[in-house]
């Protein structure tokens, strides 16, 4: 049966995910931007609400839920805290979904998830690298055979989550002549002999979470580190990668949502020409459009997430998602430095922070144009409208 | 949650995509240059069903509901965005108020006939002097024993030369300067004391018949009136809710065309010896289309999906309308563009497409009206857009 409504146990976490941002972020936000860190205690919170393994299977301690429930709590911290939704995004969106998607072993199962369904440690993922981005045939990582395993050495770069994460998935090129299909992904713990972490970037946007180097130099994985088939590990990332769009298009839309409601707020009580702001019709104008691709860009979200639910493809839908509500974030955060004036352009109301923020979500997990490189190859192979 | 049309909802479309194919599409441009629907469509539409789309069974209707009504508009006005709006305004705009505001024996009067394709019908609030403004109409109704005295003129009437029944607004509380100025009645075409004025020459939908309507002292009896008297304001925004959702379905259809009408020709114009496909400029056109569309068509059907709720709907369908109205104005005019010289002439579907477009920022409130019925919405309930 149609329905707009989210099921009941969604739409209750939804308002739990809302009050637990409003107390536990948002006094915080401002603080976590400027000192780019955010602290352990708050993974802990955010573990304890489930929201390390949101989409882990309870046996292994995650909430079991689905892509539908992830995209609303990635929208409710993001329409607070971007940085604090790009560490979810990269952890739940990225590594745990690259090890649920390659279907880990029994063992590989037992030894990570609860790890990183508790909040024990944290996740990342490994697939940019100094002159490669989505562009698997110049990967320049490569795994070795050494006995049963390899050895690891190369760069990755960009890599969120990377100063504070145990547990890596790393793509590495195990079959140079096959390209596409000669990439393997390996799950690397902290620590490991040849494994450093390398420069921390300083950035516009989504300071509060870390973006490092990676380095790996002859860093050995066992026969038990390969993740997923061997030489498969590009195509279960473009598979992880689908699913992350929708969770950066959630991220997205809460930023934008959170730009639309700040500057209804600020508009209400703010007097100008003898008036509130809401009277102006410059004013009114913004604040429509802002809502309305607002709501456009989640119906496209939630529509792709309900696809990978159903168990179907979602290729063209996630970049569809992703690029709109990536785009309409920044439109909608730059709108509102503008209605909020001089005010805008400080660090005394969050909306400054929000339009760096998004800025982001244009360019990670595939940039806009990759975005539209895919739609149309979508479009233009298929013969269904 | 669940988006997807359900399997009858999916047949239905089905069928009334083949209809389209068969009998509707290639008959757009002829239609077009001849300003006028060809003999015979409205029976064929009427024997499809799509004049009583969601009228109950009881008054002769197909009884379906307003996400089936939203896929079948859309899928019309892909196949011909004239043809589109004629079932639109008829079903939004002249059977819906009936249904939502007329009386048993009101609905008994009309809407078999009216589900039937027999009549059809129009809405009627615009004048010369007042469009997006309603409260400034001037045509007016006074009440004398014998019914109600009607003077004044409408125009940019849709649907005004092929209609028996017409809902109209006209001034009956002249000294109400707000939202209880006006009164709705239902006007049958065989009434004395009115008569069809001028045809329109339009930029696009030129199929579709838009007029004046002009009221020398017509006697309309009493029980014509379309729920209470001076309350027509609070029925002609209630019914635009709708119509919006219609208007809506149709700027998607329009646009759906002429992504359709694009695509196919990218792949077979070549260019610096490759199909014009084959350029990121082109793609990126695509894509854009593509992305736009689907926001478009998302939010109509939500809006269509809360209406069968009995749900809230204004805002919603407001939002539909602006986002598909401006999309398809866009998309069309992309489509054009990549057509290049050959989109701006008339052997191709394209210019057609970009005409029949720009209507749908117009009519049944112009973009500016949506945005300050969202806006409104906006500021004066704030929790409304954070229940999603």
């Amino acid at each position: 049966m149609m329905s707009f409504d989210l099921p009941e146990d969604v739409a209750a976490l939804r308002d739990v995910v809302r009050d637990f941002a409003a107390q536990e972020i948002r006094p915080n936000s401002r603080a976590w931007d400027r000192d780019q860190h955010m602290p352990d205690e708050l993974i802990e919170k955010l573990a304890a609400l489930g929201l390390m393994g949101v989409m882990v299977p309870s046996e292994f301690g995650g909430s079991g839920l689905g892509y539908l429930a992830n995209s609303v709590v990635m929208e409710e911290i993001a329409r607070q805290d971007g940085a604090v939704a790009l560490l979810l995004a990269a952890h739940n969106g990225l590594c745990l979904t690259h090890i649920l998607v390659a279907g880990p072993t029994e063992q590989q199962a037992a030894k990570y998830l609860p790890r990183l369904a508790s909040g024990e440690c944290l996740g990342a993922w490994g697939l940019t690298e100094p002159g490669c981005g989505s562009d698997a045939a110049a990967m320049k990582t490569r795994a070795v055979a050494d006995g049963d395993g390899w050895r690891i050495s190369g760069h990755k770069q960009f890599i969120t989550n990377g100063s504070r994460a145990g547990v890596y998935v790393i793509m590495a090129v195990t079959d140079p002549d096959k390209r596409a299909k000669g990439v393997s992904a390996f799950l690397i713990e902290r620590g490991a002999d040849g494994f450093e972490i390398g420069h921390k970037e300083d950035k516009l946007g989504m300071r509060a979470s870390d973006t490092v180097t990676l380095n790996l130099e002859n860093v050995y994985a066992g026969p038990d580190a390969l993740l997923g088939e061997f030489n498969m590990g590009y195509i279960d990332a473009l598979k992880v990668l689908e699913r992350g769009r929708v969770g950066i298009g959630a991220l997205s839309v809460g930023l934008a949502r959170g730009a639309l409601e700040e500057s209804l707020s600020y508009a209400r009580e703010r007097e100008a020409f003898g008036g509130a702001l809401t009277k102006l019709q410059a004013i009114q104008f913004m604040l429509a459009d802002m809502a309305t691709e607002i709501e456009a860009a989640r119906l496209l979200v939630r529509d792709a997430a309900l696809a990978l639910d159903a168990g179907q493809t979602a290729r063209l839908k996630a970049s569809v998602a992703k690029m709109f509500a990536s785009e309409i974030a920044t439109r909608a955060c730059l709108n509102a430095i503008q209605i909020h004036g001089g005010y805008g352009y400080t660090k005394d109301v969050p909306v400054e922070r929000y339009m760096r923020d998004a800025k982001l979500c244009e360019i990670g997990e595939g940039s806009s144009q990759v975005q539209r490189i895919i739609i149309a190859r979508e479009l233009l192979n298929s013969d269904a409208a | 949650m669940n988006f997807s049309l359900d399997n009858d909802q999916s047949e239905l479309l089905k069928a009334v995509r083949s209809f389209c194919e068969k009998g509707i599409a290639p008959r757009a441009a002829e239609r077009d240059r001849n300003g006028a629907f060809e003999d015979g469509l409205i029976a064929q539409l009427g024997e499809m069903g799509l004049f009583g789309f969601y009228v109950p069974a009881e008054f002769g209707g197909a009884g379906l509901d307003c996400v089936g009504y939203v896929s079948a508009v859309e899928e019309l006005s892909r196949a011909c965005g004239a043809t589109g709006i004629l079932m639109s305004a008829h079903n939004s705009l002249c059977v819906d108020p009936i249904l939502k505001f007329g009386s048993d024996a009101q609905k008994r009067a009309y809407l078999p006939k009216l589900s039937s394709g027999e009549w059809i019908g129009c809405f009627s609030l615009t004048e010369p002097g007042s469009g997006s403004d309603a409260g400034a109409a001037i045509c007016a109704a006074v009440e004398k024993s014998d019914g109600w005295h009607i003077n004044g003129a409408k125009c940019f009437v849709t649907n005004g030369a092929e209609a028996h029944v017409v809902i109209l607004f006209t001034v009956t509380n002249p000294e109400d300067k707000g939202k209880h100025r006006l009164s709705a009645f239902i006007i049958d075409r065989d009434l004395p004391g009115w008569r069809v004025g001028k045809l329109e020459k339009k930029l696009g939908i030129r199929a579709s018949s838009t007029t004046e309507l002009i009221f020398e002292d017509c006697v309309v009896p009493k029980d014509r009136l379309l729920g209470p008297v001076n309350n027509g304001l609070h029925v002609a925004l209630a019914t635009l809710d709708g119509g919006r959702l219609g208007v809506a379905a149709q700027a998607v259809g329009i646009a759906q065309a002429a992504l359709d009408a694009a695509l196919e020709y990218s792949k077979t114009r070549t260019a610096f010896r490759r199909a014009i496909c084959e350029f990121q400029a082109t793609q990126w056109k695509l894509a854009d289309m593509h992305a736009q569309l689907a926001a478009a068509r998302l939010l109509t059907r939500r809006g269509a999906w809360l209406k069968d709720q009995a749900r809230p709907h204004g805002a919603e369908s407001a939002m539909a309308k602006l986002c598909a109205s401006e999309a398809s104005a866009r998309i069309t005019s992309m489509a054009v563009q990549i057509f290049g010289g050959y989109g701006y002439v008339q052997d191709y579907p394209v210019e057609r497409l970009l005409r029949d477009a720009k209507i749908t920022e117009l009519y049944e409130g112009t973009s500016e009206i949506q945005r300050i019925v969202i806006a409104r919405k906006l500021i004066t309930e704030p929790e409304w857009a954070k229940q999603r």
